[in-house]
Parts: C-alpha cells; structure tokens; sequence
C-alpha cells in the first residue's frame, strides 16, 4: 500500500489569509479563526466576522475534537493523485467549537459511522503535514 | 387555481443531440445553432431578440461573456446578463427573462446554455475556498459532495440503496423513449444499477450523470406575443430562488436544501399547490437529488421519498406524476449547465403535447427545479399551459 505521504497531489496554495491555519496544520496544531465580538468561531479563514461583520477576528487553537457528520468512501478518485490509496475515506467533521470542516479519515478497514467522535490526526499528505482525523479511541 | 395573470411565456426551444465527444468546436458555434433553432420554433425572426441571457463557458470567453456571445449572434440587445447558478442557470434565466420584460426593458429574450466536450481541457484557474480546504485532503469533484449528502440522508433516516437506484432506473428507463437521450437503447435496472462500479460510497456509477456536449436554448416573451406564435404558450406562474453555500461542509443541512423555499414560493406565486402540478422536471445530477427534491417539494414526508416513488407507479410518462420524462440527465446525459435547460424544454414539450412517444395524457401545470454547486444553488419554476 502506498504512503500517503508519497502522494503527488495538489496541497493548500499559502496566501496571507489562510497562512496561519496551514502553518499551525504543519506543527500539527488545528488553529482556525474566533470572533472576539460574537464568541463564535469561525472557518474557513475571513478578513471579517461571517456571523457578526466585526473585524475582530483572531487564530485560536482548538481542541481537535469533533463528530462526522458525513463520510464516503471514494473508489474513484476526482484527482488521478489520489488513485493509489483509494479506497479511503473523507469526511465533515464538525469541531466541538461549532464550524464544521472537510478532512480526510483514517479509520481501520475504512469502518466509521455517522456520529462517531473524532480526534485531530496530523498526518503527511503528498509531503505536508495536514489535519486528518481518526476515531477516537476513548 | 392560479392567482397570477401571466405577463411572460416561452414560445420557443431549441436542443442539440448530446454527444460524448468533440473535436475542435467551439461552444460559441453550438450556441448559435441552438438559438437558430429556437428562434425558428418561436415563429420569429432573429432581428425581434432584445434580450440575451448566457451561461458561463468553461474554457472559453472567462469575461464579457454576454457581449461576446451577442456580437457573434449579430445582436445588440437592449438587456444581457450572465447567469451563473451551476445547473440552477437555465431555470434561473426563466424568470429573469421574465421579470427583464415585466421592467419594460425588452420584449423577447433567447436563453441560451452550451458546451463542447473537446480533448485536453483547459486547466481550471479554481483559487476558491472549497479548491483551498477541501481539495488537499482527497475531496475533489461534485461526486464527494453529493456522496456525503446521500450518505447523511441515508443515516437520517434509513433509507436504502434500492430506494435511491430505483431513480437511475426510472431514468434510464424513460431514456427509452426518447431517440436523443445518451442512453437510448441502455435501459438499466435497480439491480444493474447498484452492480454498476461504486464510485465514492454509496454512490454508483450509474447514479451519477454522465457528461455530454450539447446545448439548448428557450425564447421567453409576452405573454400577447407567446399567444401569436404557432405553439401553445408556455407561461411562467411563478418562481423561487435560494442560494444557501457553496463547499457541502458549510452546507446548513445535509438533508435538506434550499429548494424547499424556492419551490414554496414559486407554489405561492402560482397559486397552486405541489398537488395541483402535473408534471415533476426536477434536476437529477444524482440520484440522492431527486430524493431530496421529492422530500423538499413537500411530496412525502423526509425519508419517504423511496415509497413515495413506489406508489407513483415510477417515473414514467404514465405514472401518477411523471418525472423527467426526457430521460432526465441521468438518462439524457448532462451537458454541462445546458442540463438544467433540459428540464425546462421538456416541460415545453409535455405542455404542448409535442413529446411524440411519451406524452402524458394531460399536463397543464409543471415544476421544474434547477440545482448548482453542492445543493446550494436553487431555482424552482411553475410553467403552465395557456388555458
């Protein structure tokens, strides 16, 4: 089977804005955006507050915990990159601070279910370090 | 019972036979021949269009996309626009065609939506946030988003596999009787359906729209000029649109979509209720769409759309309420935002009753949905036949 890490596919393309998500992604921390106005979080990056349209919005480390909402296992790949490792899973995976993002699932056998708990996996993809997720174990 | 008094109409169409594959078309060269075509089944004359409305092209004529499209048509319309709404766009046009002509802005509007399918596609220039966030962790293409959506509706409420295939068999199974359809001649059934290559689970190959070249266009008019021309009018009782997101995983809920306000007002409008509708044209990129779309057009309650189908006798041209009898792009082939419009000209068709091999017995009323992105892009129609 081949390493994820050995992929050649398209990675996150860094402009300001969204710098400091994948730079966090690369220590394996999962930081995304908190409006100081409305206490929401937000995601993905935004110069402003989506809820509230204050410019007040700040990089916060989260917790890395969440739920699938959704998964599929894709046989078929949308990018030739990825057709060494399929089937794998993807999924949304909604963070216990609220947004909810897409992420790749690393799951023995690719068995998940709608509702399981989460936990952030920082994994290297095509030579970065991403944030997957995995079943959590406890 | 219709509240409106009908101010706008189609009164003509226009449809090229999807193909697989081209060689050096351009997709301005499609849209002209499918305008010809509607403006000679309008019974008009080139010279009466003051309004164009296009789609964007892919690959082709990135700005001024309404003026590039006019100058080569030999038009100098006097309302243009560029409608960009994923497969929403040709519904989208309807009304705006509409509401163009209700301003007094012009009298007569060609819509119109094409594309090739030559080798070697231009590369796409995508820097959106879904191509950002989503893409680098294996999720790229409608086909994720809408195998999310399908397997969250699933989970909701324990739909099964059969339920959402029997909507790829009813498709192919009405692309039996049209000529023009891709899969004339390839009827499939549930079981060919769910034995067809899993492509992103629980989503089949054959529940998922193939790609075609084509084009259609559709004149929009007066209803006082509709009335002159040599069809039964077409005209437009009302509309609904909603754009809810555009990535799925922002997406409010994974079960429902912004159809369901869409279609409540274009009822409203109307004046009619989804009882008093004849025929469904709802767009079919997948399965799970229909499904959903059945669900949000208040037809059954969520999760009942599979028994709901069942007792409709299917989708056929003789069920209780026939459902994309063109074959629906499942069956028809989707040329890219040309396949919205599909649903649009068979409405035409059933309406006048010039859809030789599977007209419906009877179909006053209609409800065409339209539907871009990630079901995030909604536009629902009600057409009715001159009375």
């Amino acid at each position: 089977m081949t390493d994820l890490s050995q992929l050649g596919v398209a990675g996150p393309i860094y402009e300001p804005l969204n710098q400091p998500f994948w730079e966090a992604a690369a220590q394996g921390v999962l930081k995304i955006q908190h409006c100081g106005a409305c206490d929401r979080h937000v995601f993905y990056p935004r110069p402003i507050c989506p809820h509230c349209w204050a410019d007040a919005l700040d990089w916060v480390a989260v917790s890395g915990r969440g739920r699938l909402k959704s998964y599929s296992e894709i046989w078929k790949p949308g990018h030739p990159g990825w057709i060494p490792v399929a089937p794998y899973l993807v999924g949304l995976v909604e963070l216990d601070e609220g947004p909810t993002l897409l992420s790749h699932i690393l799951a023995q056998d690719n068995h998940v279910q709608i509702g399981d708990r989460l936990t952030l996996a920082p994994t290297q993809i095509g030579g970065r370090v991403l944030p997957c997720f995995r079943k959590d174990p406890s | 019972m219709r509240h409106l008094t009908p101010r706008a109409a189609i009164s003509g169409i226009g449809e090229l036979k999807p193909v697989r594959k081209t060689e050096n078309v351009a997709t301005m060269d499609l849209l002209m021949r499918v305008a010809a075509e509607a403006i000679a089944d309008a019974g008009i004359t080139a010279d009466e269009i003051d309004g164009l409305l296009v789609a964007p092209q892919v690959g082709e004529t990135p700005q001024h996309v309404p003026a590039t499209v006019a100058e080569y048509f030999g038009m100098q319309p006097t309302m243009s626009n560029m409608v960009d709404l994923g497969g929403a766009s040709g519904p989208g046009m309807i009304w705006r065609a509409a509401a163009a002509i209700a301003a007094g802005q012009c009298e007569t509007v060609l819509c119109v939506i094409g594309n090739h399918r030559n080798p070697v596609p231009p590369k796409s220039p995508n820097r959106n946030p879904a191509r950002e966030f989503d893409t680098p962790f294996g999720a790229s293409g409608a086909n994720t988003s809408y195998a999310l959506l399908m397997q969250a509706h699933m989970a909701a409420y324990g739909c099964t596999p059969e339920d959402y295939a029997q909507i790829a068999a009813g498709a192919r199974g009405n692309a039996q009787f049209n000529p023009m359809a891709i899969f004339y001649g390839q009827p499939a059934s549930v079981e060919e359906v769910l034995a067809s290559p899993m492509v992103a689970s629980p989503l089949h190959l054959f529940e998922i729209v193939m790609p075609v070249a084509g084009a259609d266009a559709v004149i929009v008019t007066t209803a006082d000029r509709a009335a002159k021309g040599p069809h039964r009018p077409v005209h437009l009782l009302g509309a609904g649109e909603k754009i809810t997101h555009r990535a799925v995983s922002q997406a409010p809920s994974l079960t429902s979509g912004p159809l369901k306000p869409s279609i409540a007002r274009a009822l409203s409008q109307a004046g009619l209720s989804i009882e008093d509708i004849d025929f469904l044209s709802l767009y079919d990129c997948y399965t799970i769409m229909v499904a959903a779309t059945i669900e949000d057009a208040g037809l059954c309650a969520p999760g009942q759309f599979g028994a709901w189908l069942r007792d409709n006798g299917g989708m056929g041209h003789e069920a209780r309420k026939p459902i994309n009898t063109h074959g629906g792009q499942l069956g028809f082939g989707q040329p890219d935002l040309a396949g919205g419009m599909t649903h649009v000209v068979e409405v035409v068709r059933q309406i006048r009753g010039t859809a030789p091999g599977r007209q419906m017995s009877r179909c006053d009323t209609a409800l065409i949905t339209g539907n871009g992105a990630t079901m995030s892009e909604a536009v629902a129609l009600v057409l009715g036949g001159a009375l």
